[in-house]
């Protein structure tokens, strides 16, 4: 019973600390209506709202994912298409097709980044490719944003679980420390890589991959 | 003291006492002034290591460029190499990988050896402090002598802790 | 006897001609870095990188920042070119929250970037210097380069670290005889360049060591995918401040410097010709800017991103820099991603380092531009 009664009282004063701390007028606890308002009265600029208004739909880049849907079809999926980023979405299974194409027929030559992005509610991880041009005047501007998604394991184990993709690094070279960093970040294996080890992590690494969305960092 | 000197029975063993203790007030008489020429030596003639770990590393650089010239206050610019050295500034974080190679450096300079730890990130971890692959701080492994504050510390900063170092090595006993 | 190891390992076997060096992690002159290199006599037959020394997780902080608190940290990887790495950051925040920036504001940007660019190229140099035993290298960049940093302090406040760009502009205005005195440096500078040329680069040992050491031919310097002086020295004319123009850039009068040798002495000078182009933006700039104006777009408190995603690049003194930013309606990004221009020509190393000569190692290493402690993030 009597624990019971301090269970109580320990409650209250949480409650009590957290009402006060809703008092302060520092604009971090306000109301999004209130921090404007208070804003407002300090004499600050706010600047306006996300604009609504769609943009055209550039031609170069249209015709571009054209080429490509008209070769592929169902096989890949068009995410956008703005000005100077196209982005594609395929299967893991024709990545390798879609990255032949887009070199040999789109003359994308090299890769600028390869970064995974971990998505645990789906049980996905996704590998998004950013290609780029240096042989191609007209590609100059351009990024070729190449996306796959891998399955997620909860309890991971780099290189013998089924989070796997083939590797890209026979189409384009450039990709072969991007793909090493990605396999130690988010425990991405990259099928066909010549060599496949950790590139940043302390040798002695025994944690799940960092990068993923469950490796909390500490405090937070 | 005089009797037992004087007692054949006890006298070796008393011998030894007095030699001892005069032994003890022959260092202290002459040790201190010793001691002082000894670290006179050391102070204006110190070597660092090149640690250069991290960002703060470019303000070392630049305490050594023209304008600061720590070289003028007996600090010698990094080029030597590390078994001649006898001072290591650790220039900012230290990962979980670089950690045993710092230690593994510090145990091969030879006696005496001092440490600097420039920079937040040596001293507690500074803005990496919630990264997962920071140490907090490096006095965990080294004995750390002067910490000299900053993110990255201005060259100013670095040369009063090169100062501070040496004040506190003149008051050092010498090993 | 024999001992069973984990998979993965295997023990070296010990061969009369060849022998393994490891160089680093610990060396003078650059970050942390470490080269496996295996050597026949005093060539080099093999050479594997192993970054990672300073991997401090910049990438994982983020997302547990918003965009605002985000700025620090993510300018720590290069210090000295702290403006050129928080640009792209600036601009794809930018366009996630829908934020223009006052016209002052851009050309103020792109002054910072280019004052930054050449305290870090004149960085480079100075250890370029130090790699290859000419200390009075060391000493005039170094000097030189102080001049910079005060009206970089001037400007922001802080000597390295100014964290000057934020997302909707830059943090404050600029000093108000900010105009006249830069003019004056640049002017000095422009004078004090064509001395380097006559002390560094025409010295014969200089030109000894670097010329025809470790080529990098077009079709391998695209193939590998490098930037920045790395690229243009093997002559493909690539430059994101011409080629996919931020800011202010179309409105300037500058030009790329391309050189066709792609060997150590042309990586050497690229970026050197690079510094003239600055001060010509920089005073152009400078006569282009509005004289008055807002300089700085104030934010909502806590910018949320909306469900979206960015890849915007510039220009930095080691090459392209881009950030992958993803949100998810949240005031902390979803993922950041910051693809370097010292972790993309990472590749080179042990493509350049083999058949090389071992005392050749230095030039060409830091030839390639390379930052550890950014290439680590």
């Amino acid at each position: 019973m009597s624990s019971g009664t301090e269970k109580d009282e320990v409650k209250d004063t949480t409650e009590e600390h957290s009402a006060n701390s809703d008092d302060t007028s520092r604009p971090d606890s306000m109301s999004k209506d209130e921090a404007i308002k208070f804003y407002e009265t300090k004499g600050l600029d706010l600047s306006p709202d996300v604009p609504t208004k769609p943009k055209p739909i550039p031609e170069f880049e249209k015709s571009m994912a054209d080429k490509i849907s008209s070769k592929f079809g169902d096989a890949i999926h068009i995410d956008y298409i703005r000005s100077d980023r196209i982005r594609v979405t395929t299967k893991r299974e024709n990545i390798v097709d879609v990255a032949k194409f887009i070199r040999d027929e789109l003359r994308y030559d090299h890769a600028e980044s390869v970064s995974g992005v971990d998505y645990p509610d789906s049980r996905e991880i996704e590998v998004v490719y950013h290609l780029g041009s240096y042989t191609d005047e007209k590609l100059g501007r351009q990024i070729f944003a190449l996306a796959t998604r891998v399955p997620r394991e909860d309890i991971p184990n780099p290189g013998s679980d089924t989070t796997r993709m083939p590797s890209l690094r026979d189409v384009f070279y450039s990709v072969e420390f991007h793909e090493r960093e990605c396999f130690e970040m988010f425990g991405v294996y990259f099928e066909g890589h010549p060599d496949m080890r950790r590139l940043l992590l302390p040798e002695d690494w025994a944690d799940i991959p960092p990068f993923r969305k469950d490796f909390k960092i500490k405090g937070r | 003291m005089l009797k037992e000197l004087l007692n054949p029975d006890t006298a070796p063993h008393a011998t030894n006492v007095l030699i001892g203790k005069l032994g003890d007030v022959l260092i202290r008489a002459v040790g201190k002034p010793f001691d002082m020429a000894i670290n006179w030596g050391r102070i204006y003639s110190l070597w660092p290591v090149h640690l250069e770990t991290a960002c703060c590393s470019v303000e070392f650089g630049a305490a050594s460029s023209p304008r600061y010239d720590v070289e003028r206050f007996g600090i010698i610019e990094a080029f030597g190499s590390l078994r001649q050295c006898d001072l290591i500034v650790v220039m900012g974080t230290i990962t979980r990988k670089m950690a045993p190679r710092l230690r593994m450096v510090y145990d091969q300079m030879p006696d005496p050896k001092y440490v600097i730890a420039m920079g937040a990130c040596a001293i507690t971890g500074g803005l990496y402090f919630d990264s997962y692959n920071v140490l907090p701080g490096i006095d965990g492994i080294l004995p750390v002598d002067v910490y000299v504050p900053g993110c990255p510390p201005r060259p100013e900063t670095l040369i009063q802790g090169c100062m501070l170092l040496q004040e506190k090595i003149k008051r050092m006993k010498a090993k | 006897m024999t001992t069973q190891l984990p998979p993965g390992m295997h023990l070296e076997t010990v061969d009369d001609k060849i022998m393994t060096l490891n160089v680093g992690p610990q060396h003078p002159g650059s970050g942390h870095m470490r080269l496996i290199i295996k050597v026949d006599g005093d060539y080099i037959v093999s050479c594997d990188p192993d970054p990672g020394y300073v991997h401090r997780g910049e990438e994982k902080m983020a997302e547990y920042r918003n965009y605002i608190q985000n700025i620090p940290h993510l300018e720590r990887p290069v210090i000295h070119d702290s403006s050129n790495i928080l640009y792209p950051y600036c601009l794809g925040v930018e366009e996630l929250l829908g934020i223009e920036v006052p016209e002052r504001a851009k050309y103020i940007r792109v002054i910072a970037a280019e004052l930054n660019r050449c305290v870090y190229i004149l960085y480079w140099l100075a250890i370029y210097g130090i790699f290859l035993g000419h200390s009075t290298m060391f000493m005039w960049p170094a000097g030189d380069r102080e001049l910079f940093i005060d009206l970089l302090e001037a400007m922001s406040g802080a000597r390295v670290t100014h964290a000057y760009l934020v997302p909707g502009g830059v943090r404050n205005d600029l000093p108000s005889n900010f105009e006249e005195r830069c003019l004056r440096q640049v002017a000095y500078f422009e004078k004090r360049l064509k001395e380097y040329e006559d002390i560094f680069y025409q010295n014969p040992l200089l030109k000894a060591r670097t010329e025809g050491s470790g080529i990098l031919s077009r079709t391998d310097a695209i193939r590998l995918g490098t930037t920045g002086s790395v690229l243009r020295a093997s002559g493909v004319d690539f430059d994101v401040r011409k080629k996919e123009p931020y800011d202010v850039y179309e409105n300037l009068d500058f030009q790329t410097v391309v050189m066709k040798e792609g060997d150590s002495y042309a990586r050497s000078r690229i970026p050197y010709l690079e510094m003239f182009e600055s001060c010509r933006i920089i005073k152009d700039a400078l006569k282009k800017m509005p004289k008055s104006g807002s300089v700085r777009t104030k934010l909502k408190p806590n910018p949320k991103g909306g469900n979206d995603e960015v890849y915007r690049r510039v220009e930095s003194g080691r090459g392209a820099i881009g950030y992958y930013i993803v949100s998810n309606n949240r005031p902390e990004p979803y993922r950041v991603k910051i693809s370097v221009g010292s972790f993309r020509n990472l590749i080179c190393m042990p493509y350049l380092l083999k058949g090389e000569k071992l005392g050749n190692m230095p030039a060409v290493y830091w030839g390639l531009n390379y930052w550890p402690v950014e290439a680590d993030r």
